[in-house]
Order: C-alpha cells, then structure tokens, then sequence
C-alpha cells in the first residue's frame, strides 16, 4: 500500500465517523442535560428514510436535512414529554420508539427503496487542500465532514465555555441546584433534548444523502446503537466523543481492508469487529478488571492513566426531576 | 359507574394505536376495513392460518416469559434476540451432528438450546457485575455476534453439501424435529414446554424466597444489598434464566417452524417479546394472551402484505404504536392527577 492510498484509506476512515460524530455530539447534549434518549437506532433509520424521501420529492438535500432534523426532534419530544410531563421510564419509551422508528421506516419508505437520488458532494477547500497529507485527507472532504467537526468544536466550547453551556451541565449534574438558582429545570430537559434529536436527525439524514446514498430497509441499521456507546466511551464530552466515532469509523474501513488482504477469512468474520469493540471499550471506561490494573501501576501513573481511561457519567443522568 | 369507565380507560390508547394504522392505511390508499379483514383472515381464516399464528405464538410466549424473570430483578435484557438465535444455533448442532431416537434427539437438543441461550445471557450479567457494562448494549452486541456467527455457520462449516447459499443448512432428519400437527409448523410439544414455563415462573415469582430476592432487587438493588441479597448472584442467575427460556425458544424456531437454521432465524421475535412484556406491565397471566394477539398481527400483516402490496411492517407498526401509547397514557391517574387533586382539593 502506498502513502496515496494509505491517505485515502484514512480519508475514508474520517468520512465514515462523520455522521456518527454528530449523532455522538447529539446524544452528549441531551444525556448532559439529564435525559437518556435511548431511541438512537430507530431515530436514525426513520430520519435517513425522511430525509431522502423529502430530498427526492424536491430535489434539494437541504430540505432533506430540515425534514429529517425535524422528525428527529420529534421523536426526541416524545421521550422527553413521556419521560418528564408522564414520568415513564426512559429506557421503557426508548426502546419502542426504537423498535417503531425501524418499522415505520420500512413502511413509509418502501415505495423509495433504491431509488437513484440526490446527494450531497464533495468540497474542496481552496488552498488548504493543496496542502500534502493534510490537504486531501481534511480539506477535500464531503461536506457532511465540515459539518461533523464544526458541530463537534462549537458543541465543545458552548458546553464547556459559555453561560448557557454551564446552565445545561447544572441541570444534568444537580437539578436541584439549578433549580435553586432559577433555572427552569423541565424547560431546559425538554429543550436540548429536542436539539439532540435534530442532531440525531441529520446524522440519519447524512447517511442516505451523503455516506450510503439511497435508501433501503434497514438502512441505518445497528449505527444508532453504537453512537449511544460512543457518547459513554466519549465520556459525555464532544472531543472526546469525536475519536471515539473515528475509532468505530476504522472498523468499516478496517475490514474492507482486512477482506482484501486476506480473502481466505470469512466476509462475516470482520463484521463482528465493531460489536466486539463495542464491548471492549465499554469494558476499559467502566471495568473493576481495568480498574484492578490501574492499581498495578506505579502510584504517580495512576491519576492520569485513570483520567484517560477512566468515565463518569452526569449525576442526574436518567433521574426524574421533581419540584419539592 | 364511574368506576368501571375509568377501567376502561386503557380502551383509549389502544384504539387510538388502531386510529394511527387507519390513517396510515387511508395515506398509502388502501381501503382500511379489507385491509383489517385480511389481518383477520390471515391470521384466523382457516386452519392452516391459525396453526401457523400458534406456531409462531409459542417462541414468542417461551422468550417473553423469560422476560418475566429478568425484568423482576430490574434487568434490561435486550439481549433476548440473541440468546434465542443462540438457542437456534446449538439445538441445529446437535441436530446436524448426533444420530439418535427421536425421544434422545429431542431432549439433547432441548437442553443444548436452553444451555446456549443461558450462557449468552450470563455473558451478559458478568459483563453488568463485574464490567459495569449496561446490558443493554452487551445484549445489542452480543445479538449481532450471534447473528453473525449463524450467517458464518450456514456460509461456511454446515453449508449444504450442494454449497454454502447464505439461506440455510440443509433440512434436519426427521428423528432431530419436533412431531408436528398435521402437516402445519405447530407443535403441540413445545406448547407444553412453554406452559411448564409459565406455570414454573409464575410460582417463582409469587411464591418462592427467590423470586422475592428478585423482586428486591428489580425494585430496589440498594435496600436488597442490606437484606444481603448478592445483586451480582442473582443477577447473572436470573440472566441465565431468561436465557435458558429465550435459546428454548429458539430450538422450537429451527425445530418445528423451520427444519433447519436460517439466516433471519429469529426475525425480531426477541424485540417483540420485549413489547410484550411492557404492555403486560410485567403481569404474569397477561404475557401470554398479548403475545398471541402480537403473533396474530404479525402473521396477518404478512399475509397481508401478499394480497395488497402493503408492507408487512405495518403489523410491528400496530404493535410499536400500541405499547408506546399504552405506555403514555395507559395510566390515567398519572395524566390526571393534578388536576383532580385540585377539584378535591
């Protein structure tokens, strides 16, 4: 393999992470605010079969993009307003909306299956994507890749930065707290868990109009779950989140890769990969056994080794809040 | 008077969930009262079609009963599809790789099916205990291993002699399947088994020390820890429980509906078994006359969908919509609380 085709290989690496990025930085908005919105996978397949379906009717992938980000929010309203109004268990709803989301996709898209549509290309940045190495693998990208990391900077810096950033964290950390200082607890749960599911909306979308295009039963199918493993492996912060959807990203191209490199081996065999590292990353930020090694080292390594490793989750995350 | 109408409140969300499925049929321009009577018809119109909602009743009754125990103890056993596929897949090794009587045959694949289904399930319950890994995702990951590892099976080691096709393994001799009733995929057996199932874990849950561990934990794993119940113990237990009924169900899948391991051997009947469950809210005597309306839905829709083009999802469509209505709004002191406390306050 040469450095040409080793920088197209990560170029693709990066294209497959892009949707996933968004959905992460989705789900991190809203798990920060307290709301486990467990309906990923059915959220994506209806959002990329709404987006394509609305992108082939008008021929604009923008109002594809707005029709899945809408949808997306919708579905996100109805685990925020049965989670919050109803007091239901989130994980309850989550998963009907999950199985629904993949049967009302295949109902409503089943006259648009692989139907040739429009698509969202290629941009090349003027200058920067001249630039050897860098240039063809960052800036001659699919524009959903702009969009992937510009989402993920801005989400960083408002979380992390910004007053109303602080505000949504206050409200996932310690409800009570916030509400103590005036903040409208609810109104803040229902509002980025609304946005989060846009989010996962245009990620849904992303997919049948940029990344896989078209559309087919299924299509999606399986990615919503592991965006939702992403967000804990990202330990609920954008940045950290984004390696983790290239990390899952390679897995695709990895075993393209692999396939062509040893042909003996079974096409189904590198399927398994992203499942078994699903697990295994879930295992390095949660495990005792992780922890146990930890504690091997030698006592100046540990803090940061655990720092690296190591998650938590908000401290409200999938708490009810109610006024006293 | 006023009593018996708020019982029938929960009439509301469920011909609601049937309101949504009109206007979707009105949408895609089918006429809703044919399409209902060929739900009907091909779920009941003769007695073919009604042996084959049985048939397709059982497993789903076998995983949601599972189900039972696991939700108990508080467990989001996601991955139920998996332990079933699990079931399929060693109840299909020992069909394929042992010649015996039909009654030796039968118990070996029983046990096989019931033990892999309870292994993956306990994969689960240790990766929860002592990983701290959700079961929902292990379950999600460890469905698409199994599903991955039938599509290797039937691809690669037990392909057909005349070539791997993706579809299936060749058909199982007749001394490995489940004695059938006439000539449908319904076996009175498996039935049986099914009903020793619910009988024992409707004892379990009501009437043994166990069972009210169980439920100590499901309803509260802190105060349960205190009483000395062993949150990791009786978790990976109740696991391997539900499991062993899931991977039971999916040997009666390969064993009497099919007659060999298929690529889609479950088809989602874990998931819906979840479904079943919610909308039974956990009660033992519901599950099984729920499940039997799901598989009646579900075998009408695909019929269905032969008559009038409409895709058989809309049957899971009824389903979804129901439970997540029933979910909603089902409980009508929730939804009117507050305003009640007011008019008697």
């Amino acid at each position: 393999m040469d450095s040409g085709e080793l920088i197209a290989v990560f170029a693709s690496i990066l294209l497959q992470a892009a949707p996933l990025m968004i959905a992460v930085v989705g789900e991190t908005l809203t798990e920060r605010a307290g709301v486990i919105n467990l309906s990923l996978d059915g959220t994506m397949l209806l959002t990329a079969m709404t987006g394509f379906i609305a992108a082939y009717e008008t021929g604009n992938v923008w109002i594809g993009f707005l029709a899945a980000m809408v949808a997306g929010a919708f579905f996100a309203l109805i685990v925020a307003f049965g989670t919050i109004k109803l007091k239901q268990n989130q994980v309850a709803i989550g998963l009907v909306l999950t199985v629904l989301g993949d049967d009302l996709s295949s109902f409503l898209g089943q006259n648009y299956t692989r139907l040739p549509g429009p698509s969202l290309g290629r941009f090349s940045v003027p200058l920067l994507s001249d630039i050897p190495v860098i240039g063809p693998l960052l800036f001659n990208q699919n524009v959903v890749f702009y969009i992937a990391v510009g989402l993920t900077i801005i989400v960083w810096w408002f979380l992390g930065k910004t007053q109303p950033g602080l505000k949504l964290r206050s409200v996932g950390e310690r409800p009570e707290a916030a509400f103590a200082r005036g903040v409208n607890v609810n109104l803040i749960r229902y509002a980025y868990t609304m946005i989060g599911g846009a989010l996962v909306g245009f990620a849904g979308a992303s997919y049948s109009l940029a990344i896989k295009i078209g559309w087919s039963e299924g299509h999606t199918r399986g990615l919503g779950w592991i965006a939702l493993a992403i967000v804990i492996f990202g330990g609920w912060a954008p940045i950290r989140g984004a390696f983790g959807a290239i990390l899952f990203g390679a897995t695709k191209t990895l075993a393209t890769v692999l396939q062509r490199e040893y042909p003996e081996v079974s096409v189904v065999a590198f399927n398994a990969i992203p499942w078994v590292l699903m697990i295994g990353v879930l295992l390095l930020v949660g495990s005792e056994w992780v922890e146990n090694m930890i504690l091997k080292l030698p006592k100046s390594f540990q803090r940061p080794v655990r720092k690296l490793l190591r998650v938590s989750p908000p401290m409200a995350l999938g708490e009810d809040f109610v006024k006293k | 008077m006023i009593d018996t109408l708020k019982k029938a409140w929960i009439l509301v969300p469920v011909i609601s969930s049937l309101l949504f499925i009109v206007l979707l049929l009105v949408i895609f321009g089918a006429d809703p009262v044919e399409a209902f009577a060929s739900l009907w018809s091909g779920a009941f119109g003769t007695q073919d079609k009604f042996l084959s909602t049985t048939a397709f009743w059982v497993p789903l009754l076998l995983a949601s009963i599972g189900l039972l125990i696991t939700f108990a103890a508080g467990l989001w056993n996601i991955g139920v599809e998996g332990q079933i596929v699990m079931g399929a897949i060693a109840a299909s090794g020992v069909a394929l790789n042992v010649s015996a009587s039909r009654p030796v045959m039968l118990i070996l694949e029983v046990l096989a099916a019931m033990a892999a289904g309870a292994v993956w399930a306990m994969i689960s319950g240790v990766l929860k205990t002592r990983g701290k890994v959700n079961e929902i995702f292990s379950g999600l990951a460890l469905t698409n291993l199994a599903i991955i590892l039938t599509n290797y099976l039937i691809s690669g080691p037990w392909q057909p002699p005349e070539g791997g096709t993706f579809r299936g393994t060749q058909p199982f001799v007749e001394e490995a399947l489940f004695p059938l009733f006439a000539n449908s995929r319904f076996s009175p057996l498996s039935l049986l088994l099914a009903g020793i199932a619910l009988a024992i874990v409707a004892y379990v849950l009501k009437n043994t020390f166990w069972g009210l561990k169980l439920k100590a934990l499901g309803k509260n794993p802190y105060s349960a820890f205190l009483l000395g119940v062993s949150s990791e113990k009786e978790t990976v237990l109740a696991m391997a429980f539900g499991g062993a009924l899931a991977g039971l169900g999916g040997g009666v899948r390969v064993l009497s509906w099919f007659d060999s391991l298929r690529q889609s051997i479950s088809g989602g009947i874990g998931y819906l078994a979840l479904l079943v469950v919610m909308l039974a809210a956990y009660r033992v005597f519901l599950v099984p006359f729920i499940a039997y309306f799901f598989s009646s839905v579900l075998t009408g829709s695909i019929s269905l969908q032969l008559k009038t083009q409409l895709h058989s999802s809309l049957g899971g469509i009824l389903t979804g919509v129901m439970v997540l209505l029933v979910l909603l709004f089902g409980d009508r002191s929730r939804i009117f609380a507050k305003k009640e406390q007011k008019d008697n306050g």
